[in-house]
């Protein structure tokens, strides 16, 4: 059962005169859980925020669900209610409750009823076990708990494919276990997943397939496991080894 | 000398001119709050989008309200417009575009800085979720940054209906101006009524904008208080 749901193709974005991506190619099948690996300034960034069209890209093709994206505003205004993001800053809006935070998309977005919102978002903030936090407001919340709202409310949207960008880089560490445990659970519920990390624990553990990449190319896609047991370049190598010597 | 200065204060018509200055003096003002502020933030938000040329203008338009002192805009739009271009409208009227506009140029900045302070994520958080570039506006962006321009709008009111007794120039009988005609009539038979009655002026000008004052303190006090997200 390997069907695509995302397929990148000759994926090319520069800064003025400076390339940033070149060349980058890869496919997302359903279920799937992509870790998206480098140095900082390698482009990770860059590329996970080219598939929501937060970036606009100049070269190449992105095909979602089987549909070639033509990159319009209108069409990324569509596509974003099936492709979730969360940030390294959380990026909950303070002006509004956890609850009001949670129901914003679905209710303006997705125009569900507003008494069926409350409920899904209630019904997710207790899973998380973070349904006391529901009438707060975000600043009293700690990271772990922000992040993790984060979550549910792009879940609340049902998205078919998720993406985190370094989710767990502004948290304390006694934090991160609890980010990555809910992250393990959605992988293990089948939840597509592109994830930009520094967790190696995470990505070998969790992760079906590692992307590599290095100066805006990707010079390596393979399973986890293999990734790290025998990572296939000296760049790969040497940048496992910073990780784990940390 | 029979008669204090203050004691004249309360006599004939004297109170009550004074009382229909201070009208004139809140009237102004108001209508100038209420339109300067309005085009202000209007202009503000313009200011905010990516137009070059646009930008070149409106930043050209805040700096020469802001360079020129607002008594010579009042000289120019009230001695010079009709003679340049015919138009001939009263003192009042003539106050009233000129400080709207003066006002509206403080208040872009306002709403513009105001705009800007509302960190990028924010929006880009909103944009992620689906949201379109106005509902981003609606419940992100304006909602963050109204507390952050309340302090700087409140001070820009308190400043408004300081500057209208420049009306006292162009022969608007505000309350100043009331005032000085008083004084001009009495203070040779009664030296100390100008005392008392500045004094009176002082009071009228303290009670409008003191409380304006106290509430943009207590707000950037609270706003102090909460920016630890």
């Amino acid at each position: 059962m390997t069907e695509p749901l995302l397929i990148v193709n000759h994926l090319a974005k520069a800064y003025g005169q400076t390339p940033v991506l070149e060349d980058i190619n890869f496919t997302v099948n359903k279920g799937e859980v992509v870790a998206l690996l480098g140095r900082s300034g390698s482009g990770k960034s860059t590329l996970i925020r080219t598939l929501n069209g937060l970036e606009p890209f100049q070269g190449g093709t992105l095909t979602f669900a089987g549909q070639a994206i033509d990159p319009t505003p209108a069409t990324w205004l569509a596509l974003r209610r099936r492709i979730g993001m969360v940030f390294q800053s959380y990026d909950l809006f303070p002006n509004l409750t956890v609850l009001a935070n949670l129901m914003l998309a679905p209710v303006q977005v997705a125009h569900q009823p507003k008494a069926q919102a409350e409920t899904a978002a209630r019904t997710l903030l207790t899973r998380f076990g973070l349904a006391e936090f529901a009438d707060r407001y975000p600043s009293a919340l700690s990271g772990g708990q922000k992040q993790r709202i984060a979550i549910a409310r792009a879940l609340l949207m049902k998205p078919a494919l998720m993406l985190f960008d370094e989710v767990t880089a502004s948290l304390d560490p006694e934090m991160v276990h609890g980010v990555l445990a809910l992250m393990t659970d959605l992988a293990r519920a089948d939840m597509t997943m592109i994830v930009v990390t520094h967790e190696m624990g995470f990505a070998r553990k969790v992760a079906d397939r590692i992307l590599f990449l290095d100066d805006g190319r990707i010079t390596a896609d393979m399973p986890a496991e293999a990734f790290f047991t025998a990572p296939p370049t000296e760049s790969a190598r040497n940048f496992l080894a910073s990780m784990t010597d940390r | 000398m029979s008669q204090s200065g203050l004691e004249l204060l309360f006599q004939g018509q004297n109170l009550p001119r004074l009382l229909a200055g201070f009208g004139v003096t809140l009237r102004v003002a108001a209508v100038v709050l209420a339109l300067g502020l309005s085009l202000g933030a209007l202009l503000g938000a313009l200011r905010t989008l990516p137009n070059r040329g646009l930008q070149v203008v409106l930043r050209g338009y805040l700096e020469i309200f802001r360079i020129v002192p607002t008594v010579v805009l009042l000289f120019v739009a009230y001695y010079l417009l009709p003679q340049l271009g015919g138009l001939n409208l009263s003192g009042e009227a003539v106050a009233v575009v000129t400080f709207t506009l003066w006002t509206a140029a403080e208040m872009s900045d306002i709403v513009r800085g105001a705009l800007v302070a509302v960190p990028r994520h924010q929006v880009e958080a909103g944009a992620a979720l689906g949201l379109t570039r106005a509902q981003q506006l609606r419940f992100i962006l304006f909602p963050q940054a109204v507390p952050l321009a309340l302090p700087g709008t409140i001070n820009l009111a308190t400043r408004v209906i300081k500057t209208t007794s420049l009306l006292l120039m162009i022969s608007v009988m505000d309350l100043v101006n009331v005032g000085q005609t008083l004084v001009e009539a009495n203070s040779h038979l009664h030296p100390t009524f100008a005392f008392w009655l500045y004094g009176a002026l002082f009071i009228g000008y303290y009670l409008l904008c003191a409380p304006l004052s106290w509430w943009a303190k207590h707000i950037a006090r609270q706003r102090k208080a909460v920016t630890n997200d």
